[in-house]
């Protein structure tokens, strides 16, 4: 990487905590951010990006939030009642944030997937990027996360 | 075609802001685990405003900015030193007290660690001289060549003084052209002129 690490995290910075918003929510997503742009600084001497900076980001994102979902169902959490009014952090809106909530319930693969295409707009090739997979297993993935959500909200 | 849940997967998607950054919390993580290779901040001065950058082994250089491009500079500290750049103002505290003593007639000689990274071989020669001229003296580029046994290299000294990334602190302001002339200087000749004010070697 040659630029300058102050200067990549004010490029990339938004997209990715704007992802995390969406994959842990919004109570996590600051931790979870933070240790994706230390994780990212560790490594940011030698690593090569393969031109794509932000993808290489957010496949560190994606990793610290799988760790941070799996440290929650370890975790029991007290559940209080939907809040008619706002959430603090991203989600204004009662029903976005039940989908939003909906989409973190998804199998680890779709609920990147679906969070990479509609909060960062990623094309089917990026998101495959993300994942580590191929374009066809991404397609996928987001194809049986929709309809997985579409269950719930037909 | 997209169906209602899509575009309302989008809409939401759209609506999602990023909560405001937190830099402090991540150049303080930073810095506990050793992870700042180069710390960079902004300081002001009676000669504009500077950009200031040290490593762990010491100072790198004191810019300009009203010459110098920002971000170009930092492009070439990523590229030359480490892309482990950070702000971290508190790295150059130090630095900056020492300038403001330096301003205020308070201090004659910098006592800061340097880093000669940014400098090749005959630079640091060239340089490491400079840093011994006194404060309120004054050698020329003839001189300064012979000093350090290159004697027909005045231009390449006055070259190698103009790429001086630490000014100030290596009073490259203090080696004028033969004749008592100001000569060139990488600020503009009109800061060299205050700070050889500063100094008391012009009136």
């Amino acid at each position: 990487m040659n630029q300058p690490f102050q200067l990549f995290v004010e490029e990339h910075r938004d997209a990715v905590a704007r992802f995390l918003v969406a994959s842990v929510g919004p109570d996590e997503a600051d931790d979870v951010l933070q240790e994706t742009l230390i994780a990212a600084l560790r490594s940011y001497a030698k690593v090569r990006t393969g031109g794509n900076p932000r993808a290489w980001l957010l496949t560190i994102a994606r990793n610290k939030a799988i760790d941070s979902h799996r440290a929650r169902v370890r975790r029991p959490v007290p559940v209080a009642a939907p809040d008619a009014g706002s959430m603090p952090g991203g989600f204004g809106d009662g029903p976005d944030e039940e989908l939003w909530a909906a989409v973190r319930e998804l199998p680890p693969k779709q609920r990147a997937a679906v969070a990479l295409r509609y909060v960062n707009d990623l094309s089917h090739r990026e998101i495959a990027r993300v994942l580590n997979c191929s374009e066809a297993a991404a397609r996928r993935s987001l194809h049986e996360g929709l309809a997985k959500l579409r269950e719930e909200w037909a | 075609m997209t169906d209602a849940l899509e575009n309302r997967l989008r809409e939401a998607g759209r609506a999602i802001a990023a909560p405001p950054p937190d830099d402090d919390a991540l150049v303080e993580r930073a810095l506990a685990e050793d992870l700042v290779d180069v710390a960079y901040a902004h300081a002001d001065s009676p000669v504009g405003e500077l950009l200031l950058a040290t490593s762990p082994r010491g100072l790198l250089t004191v810019y300009y900015l009203d010459r110098r491009d920002e971000d170009a500079v930092l492009e070439r500290i990523a590229k030359r030193v480490s892309p482990r750049v950070l702000e971290v103002p508190a790295r150059l505290d130090e630095t900056r007290r020492q300038l403001d003593d330096y301003f205020e007639g308070r201090r004659h000689e910098f006592r800061l660690p340097l880093d000669w990274a940014l400098v090749g071989d005959f630079g640091r020669r060239v340089l490491g001289r400079t840093a011994a001229i006194p404060f309120g003296k004054v050698s020329t580029y003839g001189e300064v060549a012979r000093d350090i046994g290159s004697p027909g290299a005045a231009r390449a000294t006055g070259n190698a003084l103009g790429a001086n990334p630490m000014p100030i602190v290596v009073p490259c302001h203090r080696v004028l052209a033969a004749g008592g002339a100001l000569g060139g200087y990488t600020g503009g000749t009109e800061r060299k002129e205050t700070l050889l004010r500063i100094e008391g070697v012009l009136g």
